[in-house]
């Protein structure tokens, strides 16, 4: 194809270039430049910056939490309950006399927690379920197509309480429980996405290479499906984070002295009127970091967009 | 090498169906370059993905290499026989890179020295090492079609089905891949089936060749009947005259398609 | 030229920036159009589409348009308002594109569709813009213009699609057509019969039609004068019948190495590309 694009000055800086250079020699290489020329696009949009920066910022809070904090957060001080910000508490003392600033640092890696494992389940048996529907069609298709639309008929909170009284509360029961009622969804997509692929040309040279369904599956369709998947589980989190947050509302979920968010607002909402910090410094944390992820799958979702391709 | 009796292909079921191909029978030779020609909704693509075993529906008899075709394929047949798609755009997944995609049929039918055979199939279409980790869209379509005609021949094929490869080229690029195709199957003793609208391509590359309309077989021809402009069926004929250009004049005798 | 040309471009630029610098995708190209069939070919990536977007203003994305001048029935089409263009597109210069099935609003039927596009331009009554609809579906040969009429895009075929475009575009008595590939996606025998009807189109109402393609020997043998692209700047401009006397390698180089229905031989030629051409005129 004639080149009509002017030469490019391409500036000296050896990574720049190497990010940007035409002819990669290596996948490595490859791989690289495709996040980087990603990467270009996304820093475009300030809304989604500012998604990344706060999610980032909740995964380095989580990590440098002994770092940034003076207590544990667990140990009550009755001597200093309901303390309103201070030099020494920046976020003030809730009722067990626990500096809140700490809590919130501690939960934040419960909140990680929390969406990673959802993310971890969901994301692999939603692909699978939903890959292998679209894919291969007929029966296989309709049977686990009625299996996702049978979670999918359950409502969140109701089947989380069901759950929680057959195995007791507990945080890893909690996430079992919003994963269970969170997969569908992912499952639908993914389908949706293997139905469009699965008439492509480059499926059926895999076809006449005498490729395996399972390796057609693994290779061919996951890769493409994989970017919806994501960008739903980003929107997702928030919803994720406030189900969890709901649940230890509700005494379920993560036991007392965890410093989990949604159980924070819970013991504190009774001070609401007069030590309003204690309930509601956790619940602008969970605002905060919903939006957060609010806005990056915002811009994940311009970015990985297949119509914004080149 | 090929041979197709009664072959016909059916889309759909019951008062759906759509009879795509029917009663069509031919032979290709050892060697020989077999084209199917005819407009769209011919069936021509149709005969080529049903002999590749790419779509259900099917019946009659097919017989490749001596070996009578069922439902599937068998590992031989795959290895046997391959394909270059249409598309260039289409026919190469996204994700992968160029070394990606060469060395998965070789995987597949597991040879050795697969980074030796990437770089020599890269080398045989005139493309250099250079293209070994680009992905797709970092490439041009008549780029894509060698590549797809590499991993085609990357595991040593007899016979190669070819729909349409370059329709959707510019003409010089589509010139170089002819060429390309020719001297393949110069080297490596190939046997072809090439799917095409254009006379002017078919002309060039086959020997004989087929005309279909509507899933029927019109008329079997030679190249040199085509070359003289002296085919037997009125519908050939049509065809021929609109392939030579805008006449005003021949308009009128063309059939109208209302 | 004895008359005044309708169009009238000179010096125009398409450029459309990207993560790795600008593409310049049109690159001063000149020409006028008179009332004629003027077709301009190029292979992809040669700025002929952008070429007839650009008059039209619908360039899209990021690109940028400058033209030192372009013109049309004395209208300044680079420093046109909204509103000016608005009234011009559609009305005074209309496009047809490649695929129907991608221009046809596929919810609406087809009369409704080619109504609007009259009403849209002219005040006229609904049973007047009804009667010149089904005179546009006769004039482009449409055998049972009733049923049509009614009928959604979805359950017309590809080369009655193209029909009911020519007639929707057509219907407000444009100057200027610009058709883009309109037959590429067309059968070979179907392509013909919608030529023919464009054809009569221009040389009944005497409109003028640039033709963008990139077969070649189709255009040779359909329009007046051919305008041959490559890297966003014109090669050469030629009448259509004096083409095989063509001079500029680019287009010897195009003409050769086209396949024949009654040619003989194992290789075609090749295009040995020379990057002077790319070069700036």
């Amino acid at each position: 194809m004639p080149q009509t694009s002017t030469a490019v000055t391409l500036p000296d800086a050896g990574l720049r270039s190497w990010l940007l250079s035409d002819a990669p020699d290596s996948a490595f290489q490859a791989r690289c430049q495709r996040f980087y020329l990603a990467w270009l696009i996304f820093q475009r949009n300030p809304i989604a910056m500012i998604g990344l920066l706060i999610t980032l910022g909740l995964v380095l809070v989580a990590i440098f939490a002994p770092w940034l904090t003076r207590s544990s957060g667990l140990v009550p001080e009755l001597m200093n309950r309901l303390q309103p910000a201070s030099s020494e508490h920046w976020f003030g003392t809730d009722e067990l006399g626990r500096d809140i600033f700490d809590r919130i640092v501690w939960g934040s890696r419960i909140t990680l927690y929390i969406v990673g494992l959802v993310g971890i389940i969901v994301v692999p048996i939603g692909l699978v379920v939903g890959t292998v529907a679209g894919y291969v069609g007929g029966f296989v298709d309709n049977l686990l197509m009625r299996i996702t639309d049978i979670f999918l008929a359950f409502p969140r909170l109701i089947l989380a309480l069901a759950l929680m009284a057959a195995l007791g509360p507990s945080l890893e029961n909690a996430v079992l429980a919003i994963a269970v009622t969170t997969w569908s969804p992912y499952a639908r997509i993914a389908r949706a996405e293997a139905l469009t692929i699965r008439h492509s040309e480059f499926i059926m040279a895999a076809q006449m290479q005498g490729a395996s369904t399972a390796g057609i599956l693994f290779r061919h369709v996951m890769p493409l499906c994989i970017s919806s998947v994501i960008v739903r589980l980003t929107l997702d989190m928030a919803g994720i984070i406030l189900t969890a947050a709901g649940l230890g509302f509700l005494g379920l979920g993560a036991q007392p002295p965890t410093p989990e968010w949604g159980a924070m607002i819970s013991t504190g909402r009774q001070f609401l009127l007069d030590q309003w910090w204690v309930p509601t410094v956790p619940g602008i944390a969970i605002f905060v970091v919903s939006l957060g992820f609010n806005l990056l799958g915002d811009g994940l979702r311009d970015v990985l967009d297949p119509k914004s391709g080149e | 090498m090929i041979e197709v009796r009664g072959l016909g292909v059916t889309f759909g079921h019951g008062a759906n169906a759509f009879r795509a191909v029917s009663d069509l029978s031919f032979n290709v030779a050892r060697g020989e370059s077999f084209g199917l020609v005819g407009e769209s909704g011919s069936g021509k693509t149709t005969v080529l993905r049903a002999i590749a075993g790419l779509i259900p529906g099917v019946y009659g008899q097919l017989t490749v290499a001596g070996e009578t075709l069922g439902q599937k394929r068998s590992k031989r047949f795959r290895h046997l026989v391959q394909m270059v798609f249409q598309d260039p755009f289409g026919s190469l997944h996204p994700r992968h890179t160029v070394d990606q995609i060469l060395s998965e049929p070789a995987r597949i039918h597991r040879m050795d020295a697969i980074k030796d055979r990437v770089v020599r199939a890269l080398e045989e279409v005139g493309l250099d090492s250079s293209f070994r980790f680009r992905y797709p869209h970092q490439i041009s379509g008549g780029q894509r079609q060698r590549i797809a005609v590499a991993r085609a021949l990357i595991i040593e094929p007899d016979i190669v089905l070819l729909d349409e490869p370059t329709s959707a080229l510019d003409v010089s690029v589509q010139a170089e891949v002819l060429n390309l195709l020719n001297r393949m199957k110069r080297e490596h003793g190939l046997t072809y089936m090439l799917v095409s609208h254009d006379l002017a391509v078919v002309s060039h590359m086959c020997d004989r060749l087929v005309v279909m309309q509507h899933g029927r077989l019109v008329e079997t021809l030679s190249v040199e009947q085509l070359r003289n402009f002296t085919p037997e069926h009125p519908y050939t004929q049509q065809l021929l005259r609109a392939s030579e250009g805008y006449d005003r004049a021949a308009v009128e005798t063309l059939e109208d398609d209302l | 030229m004895s008359e005044a040309p309708i169009l009238s471009v000179a010096d125009l630029h398409v450029t459309f920036p990207t993560p790795k610098g600008d593409v310049q995708a049109v690159r001063g190209v000149s020409f006028d159009l008179g009332r004629e069939k003027l077709g301009i070919v190029g292979e992809s990536g040669s700025g002929k589409s952008q070429t007839g977007r650009a008059i039209l203003g619908l360039t899209g994305g990021r690109g940028v348009v400058r033209a030192r001048r372009m013109e049309f029935d004395g209208i300044d089409l680079r420093q046109a308002s909204a509103q000016t263009l608005r009234a011009v597109r559609g009305n005074r210069i209309s496009m047809i594109m490649q695929d129907p099935k991608y221009s046809l609003n596929p919810v609406i039927s087809v009369g409704s569709q080619i109504e609007e596009a009259y009403l849209v331009h002219t005040r006229a009554s609904k049973g007047e813009a009804r009667e010149r609809t089904m005179e546009m579906l006769k004039a482009v040969r449409i055998r049972n213009p009733a049923r049509v009429y009614h009928a959604y895009p979805h359950e017309v075929s590809g080369g009655m699609g193209q029909r009911i475009m020519i007639a929707m575009m057509m219907i407000p008595e444009p100057d200027i057509i610009i058709a883009d590939e309109p037959t590429s996606a067309l059968d070979v025998t179907v392509q013909m019969q919608v030529l023919a009807i464009l054809d009569d189109m221009v040389t009944q109402r005497g409109m003028a039609l640039i033709f963008i393609s990139h077969d070649l020997n189709l255009v040779a043998s359909f329009c007046d004068r051919v305008l041959i692209m490559y890297a966003g700047q014109v090669m050469e401009v030629r009448a259509a019948h004096d083409l095989h006397n063509a001079e500029h390698p680019y287009t010897r180089g195009l003409l050769g190495c086209l396949p024949r229905i009654d040619a003989h031989g194992d290789t075609l030629a090749v295009m040995e590309r020379d990057p002077a051409w790319a070069d700036l005129r």
